[in-house]
């Protein structure tokens, strides 16, 4: 579904991908994983056309999108929810929603993807009216991620979902992405700091050090790397 | 605060009814009150119109007076080409000279919203800060218009009808533009750029889209003032009157129209009504004269002072009751 080829990427003269190269198949989840500054959020970034890669390719369903403005990117079917789960502070639950579907002109899909959103996160349908800006950290991220889906996307990335949140919500929120993985045939790439969780609901694994790729393979097998075990899995 | 728009077709018809009544009995109001209604008006129209681009979108304009200066020369400019007319014909002129002038005024907008695709914040600012005064000196030095001399306009077309009307208008638009799904975007931009442009969002025309439309209505409000005034100078579209205007939409509270349009009112009235008490001789039911001239002098320390206690005591804006309500 997503293959991204020798792809490079700097911020001024600095590069912070060295040419990585990885595949998504459809309907899988693939993890992202390596600790602070190795270049996943750089990665996610550019495959939603917020950075422009100084060279590589992006193939999605076959069609290389490297270097397209976000708003075409999104149109294609890829969605982003960025770190730190930004919402949109001044603007409702609903309006927030809404906003996610803004390349949507079919009232009747909007309203049945947001009927959608609700059954999965319950939770924003009895703060429907509330401004997001006031919502809990685990609020605001199903909102992010709920936002997301309202475009009806095909290829979802995540960027850091548990990044503040108690263990419970953690657990709760990837269990939720697990559900909309099965029940959407979503395909989803993830970016986490938290390895072990990540690594246990998903299909295949990169982990990225300084900008490059040093392993890769399905996760039951990363999990069991000795090197991963050491550096991302706490022994 | 933001306006109920359920019934804001039927308010925007309401408006401009009242606004006809009251031009019809214009006469029998004080001509030196009806002169500051009209800046009330006037400055409705600039404070609800920045607060578009400075309040709803998160940008930064100092630039409004120049946007104001361009549509005021623009309508004078063309309704000189015109003799006397009657009462049908001017307005049909003068409607067009201010739709002209909100145009050029609206294409001064883009040329300052590109910038804005690289610049942000205080460096933003002095972008179009830097474009307010390069309006204001190209004006200086073009002698067709008068240069530094000013301009006159010849008629006096502004009245009660054209300057509420028009304001009422202003607020009708952009209240519903920012109210609907398409107009939502400025305020996603506003809250989290990244976060809109991964929804889709083209963050780019957006910020552009509120410069221009933001331009297109100070531009109006300029023709409006030319034909209030009937004589516009450069140096009235300086970057003290820009500074006025962001006072305005501050003090408001950024993005709630509401309180924009009462700090519009306020800031008008607070200079004329201190001027005002400078008249006072004795204060009402105290024997011994207190006479008030010194209000006189002081006048714009004072307006700075209350300013300042303002902003101390409600940052969030003077008249922001709540963040947003439904």
């Amino acid at each position: 579904m997503l293959e991204i080829k020798n792809l490079t990427v700097g911020y001024g003269a600095i590069n912070a991908l060295h040419g990585i190269s990885l595949s998504v198949a459809p309907g899988s989840i693939v993890t992202l994983i390596g600790s602070n500054g190795a270049g996943k959020t750089t990665t996610l970034k550019t495959v939603s056309g917020l950075l422009k890669p100084k060279s590589g390719e992006i193939l999605y369903e076959g069609k290389n999108i490297a270097g397209l403005p976000p708003h075409e990117i999104v149109r294609r079917g890829l969605a982003h929810v960025p770190e730190g789960r930004m919402v949109f502070a001044n603007l409702s639950v609903l309006e927030n929603l809404e906003m996610g579907a803004y390349l949507v002109r079919d009232k009747k899909q909007i309203r049945a993807e947001m009927d959608a959103v609700f059954a999965a996160f319950p939770r924003l349908q009895e703060r429907v009216q509330q401004i997001s800006g006031t919502l809990s950290g685990g609020e605001q991220q199903m909102l992010a991620i709920g936002r997301a889906l309202m475009g009806r996307p095909k290829f979802l990335m995540l960027d850091e979902p548990s990044l503040g949140l108690a263990p419970l919500l953690v657990a709760a929120i990837f269990a939720k992405i697990v559900e909309i993985n099965r029940a959407r045939g979503l395909t989803i790439l993830l970016v986490e700091q938290n390895a072990n969780r990540a690594l246990e609901i998903s299909h295949a694994g990169y982990v990225l050090e300084t900008g490059r790729i040093t392993l890769s393979g399905d996760s039951p097998s990363l999990r069991q790397n000795p090197q991963v075990r050491s550096a991302y899995l706490g022994g | 605060m933001n306006l109920n728009l359920r019934h804001a077709k039927t308010g925007l018809l309401g408006a401009l009814a009242l606004c006809f009544l009251v031009t019809l009995f214009s006469k029998f109001i004080n001509p030196y009150w009806l002169y500051i209604l009209y800046d009330i008006g006037i400055n409705i129209i600039l404070a609800v119109s920045l607060n578009l681009i400075n309040g709803y979108t998160g940008q930064f304009s100092l630039g409004h007076a120049g946007f104001m200066a361009v549509g005021a020369y623009t309508a004078g400019v063309i309704t000189n080409q015109f003799g006397q007319l009657n009462a049908f014909a001017s307005g049909g002129v003068f409607l067009g000279a201010l739709l002209a002038g909100g145009l050029m005024a609206a294409v001064a907008g883009l040329l300052v919203g590109i910038p804005t695709l690289r610049l942000k914040g205080d460096y933003l600012a002095i972008v179009t800060l830097g474009f307010g005064e390069i309006i204001r000196v190209i004006l200086q030095n073009v002698d067709s218009v008068g240069g530094a001399r000013g301009y006159s306009v010849m008629h006096g077309w502004t009245n009660f009808f054209w300057t509420f009307g028009l304001a009422a208008v202003t607020v009708y638009v952009i209240a519903s533009l920012v109210n609907s799904t398409y107009g939502r975007g400025f305020i996603a931009v506003h809250d989290d750029e990244i976060a809109a442009e991964a929804m889709g969002i083209n963050t780019t025309k957006y910020k552009v889209s509120a410069f221009v439309i933001g331009a297109f209505f100070a531009g109006i409000a300029g023709g409006l003032y030319a034909h209030s005034k009937q004589y516009i100078t450069p140096g009235g579209f300086g970057f003290m009157q820009s500074i006025a205007f962001v006072v305005m939409v501050i003090l408001g509270g950024m993005g709630n129209t509401v309180g924009v349009i009462l700090a519009a009112i306020l800031l008008t009235l607070l200079p004329e009504g201190l001027r005002f008490l400078a008249g006072v001789q004795q204060i009402p039911g105290v024997a011994k004269m207190y006479p008030l001239s010194w209000v006189g002098d002081t006048r714009m320390i004072i307006y700075s002072l209350l300013l300042i206690v303002l902003m101390l005591t409600r940052p969030q804006g003077l008249f922001a009751f709540k963040k947003r309500q439904r």
